[in-house]
């Protein structure tokens, strides 16, 4: 089908693209979902779009309104919040730390959506924070708080779940990035239903260094969804992927022709790692967004060194 | 076996300002006695009374986070670099 109602109904269904050029073993495929296919450009699409169907079927929100929608975010779900409150009527707020790339900011003042800076010290964790203060402050406000929204995951669990099974049901592998849970724990979850063997392994970013803001380890953070759908016992491994290594690999798609962002590289990373370590395994990647955001980065034409050192003070996840 | 154990900012203040220290142990619980022996300070910041990982803590052998591996009972290796980060989200 190519005619559709709206630019809404275009969010899913992304293709799986075979990467195994990538692969350091030839007994282990790769196979990449491009979610930057999204009208958005990234896998938020989905879990903003489900959160606020969820909030429409249940009164919470009622379209063309023009109803306050506060969230936080390090870009992507905002520019996927900003696109749907375009569509549907609603006036967005983002919370947005400071250091994210200077496109994310953009594309969100382009669909409409007012930026409130928080410091970029305190990383995601500090964003949530002031975003629930809002909220509080605010009862009139909706509040996705996609960290424990279980809308979130059921975008995955029904969405991006169900589609890499129907593309490929000999995946043994799943590796995927971590920020809020969603798509780990909702794909993980189905996968695993499907087959019990399936691995889930887990790919983030050493967050941790660059926030400064924290004052003790009390103040960190696991997303409630990430609990709630016992997502420990779900993952089978997780592991830190570094700037560099992110970094090299988001140069290495381009190899396959791939344009992805920097979060895509550390998935790739890892994707790596686990062909290394494994033998006749078909290992599927979720790649969140396209290139186009960080080309202010300099990371596919700067000196590697310094693309780095600046990644180290971006937030990319 | 020596391994580094790289700390995050919030836990230096205990540790003399270092971001960087040596311990010995053939597991992660060994390690952080070590650790907890040298800076009583840290006693109870990693590892909980009851002898858990704190709740808000990701514990990394080489970047592999251990509560995938075998928690505090997870071997490690001479050359080992341990890192302690605090749990952050992403999105």
């Amino acid at each position: 089908m190519a005619l559709y109602a709206s630019i809404l109904d275009l969010i899913g269904n992304t293709p799986l693209v075979d990467v195994s050029q990538l692969s350091p073993n030839p007994s282990v495929r790769i196979l990449a979902k491009l979610e930057s296919q999204n009208p958005g450009g990234s896998v938020k699409d989905r879990v903003a779009l489900a959160m606020v169907l969820e909030a429409e079927k249940d009164g919470t929100l009622v379209p063309g309104t023009g109803q306050v929608i506060v969230e936080s975010s390090s870009g992507n779900t905002g520019i996927g919040l900003a696109m749907i409150a375009k569509v549907r009527g609603y006036t967005l707020k983002v919370v947005l730390p400071e250091n994210v790339s200077e496109e994310r900011k953009q594309l969100l003042s382009i669909w409409g959506a007012e930026i409130i800076p928080s410091p970029g010290s305190e990383g995601s964790n500090g964003a949530m924070r002031r975003a629930q203060d809002l909220a509080a402050e605010h009862d009139e406000w909706w509040f996705p708080f996609q960290y424990g929204n279980q809308a979130n995951v059921k975008a995955h669990l029904e969405g991006t779940g169900p589609e890499i099974w129907r593309d490929c049901p000999e995946v043994t592998h799943l590796v995927a990035g971590l920020g809020t849970s969603g798509t780990l724990v909702g794909v993980g979850t189905f996968l695993k239903q499907q087959n019990p063997d399936v691995q889930v392994w887990a790919i983030e970013p050493p967050a941790g260094e660059m926030v400064d803001g924290l004052k003790n380890f009390d103040e960190g953070f696991v997303p409630p969804i990430f609990d709630d759908n016992d997502g420990s016992d779900l993952l089978d491994r997780k592991m830190i992927v570094r700037p560099r290594e992110s970094l090299e690999w988001t140069r290495r798609l381009i190899d396959v022709g791939v344009f992805a962002g920097i979060s895509s590289g550390a998935v790739l990373a890892g994707a790596h790692r686990c062909a290394t370590e494994v033998d006749d395994a078909v290992i599927v990647v979720v790649l969140p967004d396209g290139g186009w955001k960080y080309l202010s980065t300099g990371a596919w034409t700067d000196d590697l060194d310094e693309v780095v050192e600046r990644a180290k003070r971006t937030m990319y996840f | 076996m020596p391994v580094e154990v790289r700390l995050p900012t919030v836990l230096r203040q205990h540790a003399g300002g270092l971001a960087s220290v040596k311990a010995n142990g053939e597991t992660l619980e060994d390690v952080f006695g070590d650790l907890v022996r040298q800076f009583p300070g840290l006693a109870g910041q990693v590892v909980t009374e009851d002898g858990a990982l704190h709740k808000f803590v990701n514990v990394y052998r080489n970047d592999d986070d251990v509560r995938y591996l075998d928690k505090l009972a997870t071997q490690v290796s001479d050359g080992d670099v341990i890192s302690i980060l605090p749990a952050v989200a992403g999105g």
